[in-house]
């Protein structure tokens, strides 16, 4: 091995090896912030539903915000990851994994949500397709029922994604650890060996997973807006919705890979495999989802606004000058205005730079979810159904503990997985072909075969 | 319990030093399928590497495709002819709605399939005791031969070492 893939393995090896005093600080914190979600999860469980803000005709707000968001975040991994691997990207092999594990764990926040949402929660295998006495069976016309199975299929697909590449990473650990790391590790690595048939083998299922996954990833967001704009409700039902929320999720996927990226190279110490250039090239793809998400907002808001319907207008206006008004601007004020102006100019387009514009976006992007779900509700057809909304405890703390969970996950994740896929990375410093240095003069012609 | 058969094999720095191993095995007369080529990163540009290439996997995926096809089409076609519900004047089978679950079981089967091919033809899990260096973990590129009656040790270590092993070790492992 080579002194520079050595070091490569040693850095990557580090944060699984050994152990800090402030790993067990931050996991503490971010566990007590995630007691505290679940704190209010089983005050709502004692108490009933009405512990939250909800009340007619709001009865969709937080949670369902909360569900859309984190559905949105998930496609910063397995998309971004797969499209990069497809398009054969060299800056991908530090960014993968990174990406993938965000699409696993957003996923499993995000779908938790319908079921806190029940009211009743533990009658949630309700849902399930089972014969009963009751004979119910799902619904396939109804965009909940697509839901379920659109968020297994890239819960199921996503995890596998970033499983299937890491086996060769646990075969690796397993070579360098003792006691029972080595029993984990060496079941975790089933057996790998590395072989030419298990590296064709696992690179043929990489590719196919990501012909596969990108589609799926993209059904996603579309089914997710179709809850949405499935009811003829002002402002939902609209034929923008279904690219307007995957172009809204890869947004504020991006923007949660590189706040993500960010934390693992100051703390794990990364700065020598994330370079600047990965932000640099995140932050333009940030530019452009950006300007594409201003696109779309501006077509949806012409359109309405040019077809002057009533019930759209009274949602309109609510949002434009209205009490959702302070809401809306800053959402495009931290969508729009502060990442266009930040990640337009090189100069700024650093790691801070990168930052502050992903910080302002995540945020902008669950306002987004906010206002389309609830001033729709707030003000539906005839006025004297409207009404308004403000959150309670409860709600807030839950929305809390969700950015505490996806902390605490990254953080175990990290602390026990390589987060940087060491043979990828081995790969990418291999010499192209025409640079190669030949130690022998007949390898190049004999030995060697174009790729 | 599977036999142990002995197996000779050297381990080498560079890729390019495998290679040459590789081709001397071959011309030793050793069948290029009894040479297992084990290291910690794919070398896809070495001719070593080629020789596993297959199809396989994108075939079997595209057969797990079809299959979840049927199965969405069954489930939600024959859910719906089974239990009728009448929902807002859509017909009983509804296609268009219906098209939504079988394109997420299509991609479902297709996923899962291709898991399972790459685990059946990778041969994993394993716990056999299978010819393997723990070096190879750390970079070296693991070249070995089983040694069979027809074969004398003397001409494999020969290559091997001709090659530029850093090292030529015997050992056990199941076949």
């Amino acid at each position: 091995m080579t002194d520079s893939a050595q070091k490569m393995t040693e850095d990557l090896l580090r944060p699984l090896l050994v152990t800090s005093w402030r790993f067990y600080v931050v996991v503490l914190v971010l566990f007590g912030i995630v007691l505290l979600g679940v704190g209010a999860f089983a005050y709502q469980v004692d108490r009933g539903i009405g512990v939250w803000g909800l009340n007619w005709p709001v009865f969709w707000a937080f949670d369902i915000t909360n569900f859309v968001f984190w559905i949105g975040i998930s496609h910063a991994g397995t998309l971004i990851s797969a499209i990069l691997r497809l398009v054969n990207a060299g800056w991908r092999r530090p960014v993968t994994r990174c990406a993938e594990v965000i699409t696993a764990f957003a996923l499993m926040i995000g779908a938790m949500f319908p079921i806190v949402h029940l009211g009743r929660p533990w009658l949630f295998f309700w849902l399930m397709p089972y014969p009963t006495e009751r004979q119910i069976w799902p619904n396939f016309r109804s965009p909940l029922v697509w839901d379920f199975f659109a968020i297994s299929t890239y819960l199921t697909g996503s995890l596998l994604f970033l499983y299937l590449p890491t086996i060769p990473d646990f075969a690796l650990v397993r070579d360098r650890t003792t006691g029972w790391r080595r029993k984990v590790y060496g079941a975790l690595a089933l057996g790998w060996r590395g072989t030419t048939r298990q590296w064709h083998r696992l690179e043929s299922a990489m590719q196919i997973m990501a012909i596969a996954i990108i589609p799926v990833a993209v059904s996603v967001h579309t089914i997710v807006s179709f809850d949405f704009s499935m009811a003829i409700v002002p402002m939902w039902h609209s034929t923008i919705f279904g690219p307007y929320f995957v172009a809204g999720a890869i947004f504020s996927g991006i923007a949660a890979l590189i706040i993500a990226m960010a934390a693992l190279r100051k703390f794990l110490h990364l700065e020598a495999y994330l370079h600047p250039v990965h932000f640099e090239n995140l932050g333009k793809l940030l530019l452009m989802m950006s300007l594409l998400w201003g696109y779309f907002v501006f077509a949806e808001r012409l359109t309405t606004w040019y077809g002057n319907e009533s019930s759209e207008m009274s949602v309109f206006w609510a949002t434009q000058r209205g009490s959702y008004a302070p809401l809306y601007w800053t959402m495009v004020t931290v969508n729009f205005i502060v990442p266009v102006f930040i990640l337009s100019f090189k100069k700024l387009r650093t790691v801070t730079g990168c930052v502050i514009a992903s910080c302002g976006v995540v945020a902008g992007m669950w306002l987004e979810r906010f206002l389309i779900i609830v001033p729709t509700l707030s003000h539906k057809y005839l006025s004297y159904s409207w009404g308004s909304y403000r959150p309670r405890i409860p709600e807030i703390l839950l929305l809390i503990a969700t950015f505490g969970a996806m902390g605490l996950l990254y953080v175990l994740f990290s602390k026990f997985v390589p987060i940087i896929s060491i043979w990828e990375l081995k790969v990418g410093e291999q010499p192209e072909i025409e640079d190669a240095e030949v130690t022998r003069d007949e390898a190049s012609t004999l030995w060697r075969t174009n790729p | 319990m599977a036999a142990r058969l002995p197996a000779m094999y050297g381990l080498f720095e560079q890729p390019e030093a495998a290679q040459l191993a590789f081709r001397s095995l071959r011309q030793a007369g050793v069948a290029e399928s009894d040479i297992t080529v084990i290291s910690s990163e794919p070398f896809e540009h070495f001719e070593f590497s080629h020789r596993d290439r297959s199809l396989t996997l994108f075939r079997l995926a595209g057969i797990g495709g079809v299959l979840g096809f049927i199965i969405g089409v069954s489930l939600t076609a024959g859910t719906e002819v089974a239990w009728p519900i009448n929902v807002g004047n859509m017909p009983i089978l509804a296609w268009w709605p219906n098209l939504v679950i079988i394109f997420e079981m299509t991609m479902l089967s297709a996923i899962l399939t291709t898991v399972v091919s790459l685990l059946v033809t990778a041969r994993l899990p394993s716990r056999a005791a299978s010819l393997y260096d723990p070096e190879v973990s750390d970079g070296k590129i693991l070249v070995g031969v089983p040694l069979r009656s027809d074969r004398t040790p003397d001409a494999i270590r020969r290559a091997l070492d001709a090659a530029g092993a850093l090292v030529v070790k015997t050992a056990e492992f199941q076949k």
